[in-house]
């Protein structure tokens, strides 16, 4: 498919305006719920998603087709949905929050740590909440945790995607997996 | 937790798959005896499982051509040009309309006179052509309303219009007459009307499409 995909963007850089359609029915839908997870919202996702490969088409002859084309893809939806999100609200910090963590008490065995059954995780409204709980966090925490454990990049893709040094991606996924551990250690 | 952070700092490297044997060994250790970091490692993992089961969603079944409806309107050449792929009959027919229109039919039945594409070292004899032994065209050649007869060598193709390639031997005049020469290129042999149209055509497909 990559191959395909590169193909359609040779006919695009030439000119051929129809083989983008190919493109853009291929990545849709992760794109669009790339974007969905990181919005929060249907309608916001939708115009935030065409605005992406509105913006890829227009920008394609700057993209270097030695690079994946999904990276610089998922980039572009990324650095759009954050400047949507500043828009709509002030950023709070996530550090600080962390910092304040309480003690635990709850009792668990290493044995027992492994993945949970599917059907507790079936509800839709549990789901939902776990979607809400993620869009939550400050956008730069809340794209590390969705392209990581939702979209399934490595950490060094990631780092390619957000153009951010591997190390920071560390940082901040530690720090997103512990934000979400107590919003979501009472489900 | 800030009294068991390096242990902490061991789980999420854990998760990152960046931890070393010892590392783990010493984890390992620690949780063995460490209620607190057993609960925390734990709920880490749940976390992680229970992002992973959060809601997926499918772009709206409109979404591709909404997004092509948006695009800034292309050049048009490229527009034309992949109309004509797509539509190879109608553009046939529509070239052959032209042809029509263009006076073709009456050209064709007004002008039987012999032509050659090319002159220089060929030989007119009647209504034939010779390419004569020893003589090389680098180029096409096309003969209309006369027969070709190749002694030399033709490096390009050969067309010829309502005439042919005389190959077998026959005697024309006193000498002799018979193509023992070589043709490299294609050799195309129209002599009706149609395929005269036909043969225009296709050529102007061939121009059009080769422009890519
Ligand atoms: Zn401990």
């Amino acid at each position: 498919m990559e191959q395909i995909i590169r193909e359609k963007i040779k006919q695009v850089k030439k000119g051929d305006q129809a083989a983008y359609s190919e493109i853009v029915d291929f990545y849709q839908h992760r794109i669009f719920q790339h974007c969905y997870r990181m919005l929060g919202n249907i309608h916001e996702a939708e115009d935030i998603a065409q605005e992406a490969f509105i913006r890829a088409y227009v920008n394609m002859d700057s993209f270097d087709e030695s690079k994946k084309f999904s990276t610089w893809l998922y980039r572009i939806a990324t650095n759009l949905t954050i400047d949507r999100i500043r828009k709509r609200k002030p950023d709070y910090f996530l550090d600080a929050e962390i910092k304040g963590s309480e003690g635990l008490n709850m009792y668990s065995q290493l044995s027992s740590s492994e993945p949970l059954p599917s059907e507790e995780v079936e509800s839709i409204e549990l789901q939902r909440y776990i979607h809400k709980e993620i869009s939550e966090l400050p956008p730069k925490y809340r794209s590390i945790m969705i392209l990581r454990y939702l979209e399934e990049f490595s950490l060094q893709e990631i780092s390619g995607i957000l153009d951010i040094p591997l190390g920071t991606v560390k940082t901040r996924i530690h720090r997103g997996r512990e934000a979400l551990r107590k919003r979501l250690r009472h489900v | 937790m800030i009294a068991h952070k390096e242990e902490i700092e061991l789980m999420h490297k854990y998760l990152d798959g960046d931890l070393r044997e010892e590392e783990e060994e010493e984890l390992r250790k620690h949780l063995e005896f460490c209620e607190e970091c057993q609960n925390h490692f734990h709920e880490l993992k749940r976390t992680i499982t229970l992002i992973q089961s959060s809601e997926s969603v499918r772009a709206p079944s409109d979404f591709t051509n909404h997004v092509m409806s948006r695009l800034p309107k292309e050049k048009n050449g490229m527009k034309y040009k992949r109309w004509f792929k797509r539509h190879p009959i109608v553009t046939a027919a529509a070239i052959f309309f032209i042809f029509m229109l263009s006076g073709m039919f009456t050209q064709w039945n007004q002008d039987g006179e012999l032509v050659v594409s090319k002159q220089e070292n060929l030989i007119v004899q009647g209504d034939t052509v010779i390419v004569p032994e020893g003589v090389v065209v680098d180029d096409n050649l096309v003969v209309k309303n006369g027969n070709l007869i190749v002694k030399g060598t033709i490096d390009g193709d050969v067309t010829i219009i309502n005439g042919k390639l005389i190959e077998e031997e026959a005697v024309s005049g006193e000498s002799l007459m018979a193509s023992v020469g070589e043709i490299n290129g294609e050799i195309n042999s129209v002599d009706r009307m149609f395929e005269w149209l036909w043969y225009q055509a296709k050529t102007l497909f061939e121009k059009v499409f080769s422009l890519e």
